[in-house]
């Protein structure tokens, strides 16, 4: 391991959490955009406290202490157990127990904090302040923390090999761990809270409720793309022993399935819409991130073109669906681009991944496991504890403050108060 | 009907693990796998249209 090149990259990951939060409150109504960017701060800083007092002891690291069964004559390590409140922590090289112990929980508490983030664009305009910091607190204190540990802390996903002679699940730039965990959050937070008031009309069909600014989403995705860069290389080095040679690979990988992402979305929008559009590009790049992330450090760069190409082809077909057929209101688009990219990715791990086992059958079946474990497993979870926590503090702003905004309704006070403040364009009162 | 969906999501991942501790050969447990995905997605769709109709309902 290369700790210095590790930390490096892990210190760019914040910046993916930035562009992400631009993304989302772009994407917004321009009455909501404080509240999305406090909301943004506000899921970050909780579940970086959470996750280092609580969630790291159960996400655990490998060769870390650990709760187990055994079932079927197979050992199943399914939760980390390292004593609350991270002790042991060190930097000296000569310990590489502590050094990896540290690195993990710097890395983990920042991806928690970019999952947590992830779903705040799938409830925007409606989802109040209050339960998104009780959401972000359970995702970085218990769910996240539970994956992560069956992928990145030798879990029994990644212990698919010793158990069942097969590969084990791989997720090198925490697509499964933080995207689809993220996506599953907005699909559960999409489906609780319902649409804005006003996106669909009488007879079912969605209306265009535009993000007010889409330079902002466009420059996130500049910052995203600098901290994806940096969350494929350090969890690549951190988890799966990539040297500073792979990392060359997995920089240009990110860079090549993010552009593919884009001009899919592009190519897509100006063949059935006459031009592009530039809101569902800016999704097409992520989803392109998210997809290569999933694969970053085993494909090649062709590999990594075809797997943002299909990944930009396939949120522009999902928002669609989401919208006309699912009646789901998903401002950001959370759920195509981080959910369903994601799992996108994961596929794309088995068919164009490059092993040194030669094991491709292998591989495919292990990721097939894992995105059975994401959808029957974590996503019952999040929707299950989501319905319980807006029983607690319901998730969603009372009729009034739909029309409002969340600046004015939470914070008593509008993002932008120079500007002249219209009749409602898109609500009906 | 959301617990029905929730309760398919679970049935297929239970599907999944079983075939993976039940069979040896690859081929069988592809299929007994892509079986609980497909279980999966027969969840996700039933939970969607569970989550539809409560928004309908609720007038929004």
């Amino acid at each position: 391991m290369t700790p210095v090149l590790c930390l490096f990259s892990i210190m760019l990951m914040p910046l993916a959490a930035a562009g992400l939060a631009l993304i989302h409150q772009g994407l917004g109504r321009s009455r909501s955009a404080a509240h999305a960017m406090l909301a943004t701060l506000c899921a970050l800083g909780i579940s970086a406290i959470v996750f280092v007092l609580f969630g790291f002891s159960w996400a655990g690291f490998a060769g870390g202490a650990a709760h187990s069964f055994t079932a079927g004559g197979v050992h199943w390590d399914w939760l980390g157990a390292a004593p609350f409140f991270p002790n042991g922590l060190s930097i000296d090289p000569s310990d590489p127990a502590g050094l990896t112990k540290s690195l993990t929980l710097c890395l983990e508490m920042l991806a928690a904090g970019l999952a947590a983030t992830v779903p705040l664009s799938g409830g925007s305009d409606r989802w109040r302040l209050a339960p998104i910091c009780l959401a972000s607190a359970v995702l970085a204190g218990f769910i996240f923390p539970l994956f992560a540990h069956w992928v990145w802390g030798a879990g029994w996903l990644a212990q698919l090999s010793a158990n069942f002679g097969i590969p084990g699940f791989v997720d090198p730039g925490g697509a499964a761990v933080i995207q689809v965990v993220g996506g599953l959050m907005a699909v559960s937070v999409v489906w609780i809270i319902g649409p804005r008031r006003g996106k669909f009309a009488e007879d079912g069909m969605p209306l265009a409720i535009p993000g007010h600014n889409i330079v902002q989403v466009l420059f996130g995705c500049l910052l995203a793309l600098v901290g994806w860069i940096g969350l494929d290389s350090a969890a690549s080095i951190l988890f799966y022993g990539a040297g500073p040679q792979q990392v060359v690979w997995i920089v240009i990988n990110a860079m090549l399935s993010a552009s593919a992402g884009c001009l899919a979305a592009i190519v897509v929008t100006r063949a059935r819409y006459r031009k592009p559009d530039a809101s569902i590009a800016a999704n097409g790049w992520i989803a392109g991130l998210v997809a290569g992330s999933a694969a970053c450090a085993f494909v090649s760069p062709v590999a990594a073109i075809d797997i943002g190409l299909v990944a930009g082809l396939l949120i522009t077909y999902m928002i669609e669906i989401a919208e006309l057929r699912l009646r789901a209101d998903d401002p950001g688009g959370a759920v195509s681009v981080h959910a369903g990219a994601g799992l996108w990715g994961l596929l794309a791990v088995g068919l164009f991944g490059h092993f040194s086992d030669g094991n491709r059958a292998g591989h495919m079946l292990a990721q097939l496991i894992g995105v059975a474990a994401l959808l029957g497993f974590m996503l019952p979870l999040i929707y299950g504890a989501n319905l319980l926590l807006n029983r607690i503090v319901p998730y969603r702003v009372d009729g009034d403050g739909d029309w409002q905004g969340m600046d004015i309704r939470e914070l008593g006070a509008g993002a932008y108060p120079e500007f002249v403040v219209h009749a409602d364009e898109f609500v009906p009162r | 009907m959301r617990l029905v969906g929730c309760l398919l999501l679970l049935s297929g991942f239970v599907l999944s693990v079983v075939a993976l501790v039940l069979l040896a050969s690859l081929g069988q447990r592809f299929a007994f796998v892509g079986a609980g995905l497909g279980v999966e997605v027969l969840g996700v769709a039933l939970l969607t249209r569970a989550n539809t109709a409560i928004a309908k309902e609720q007038g929004r």
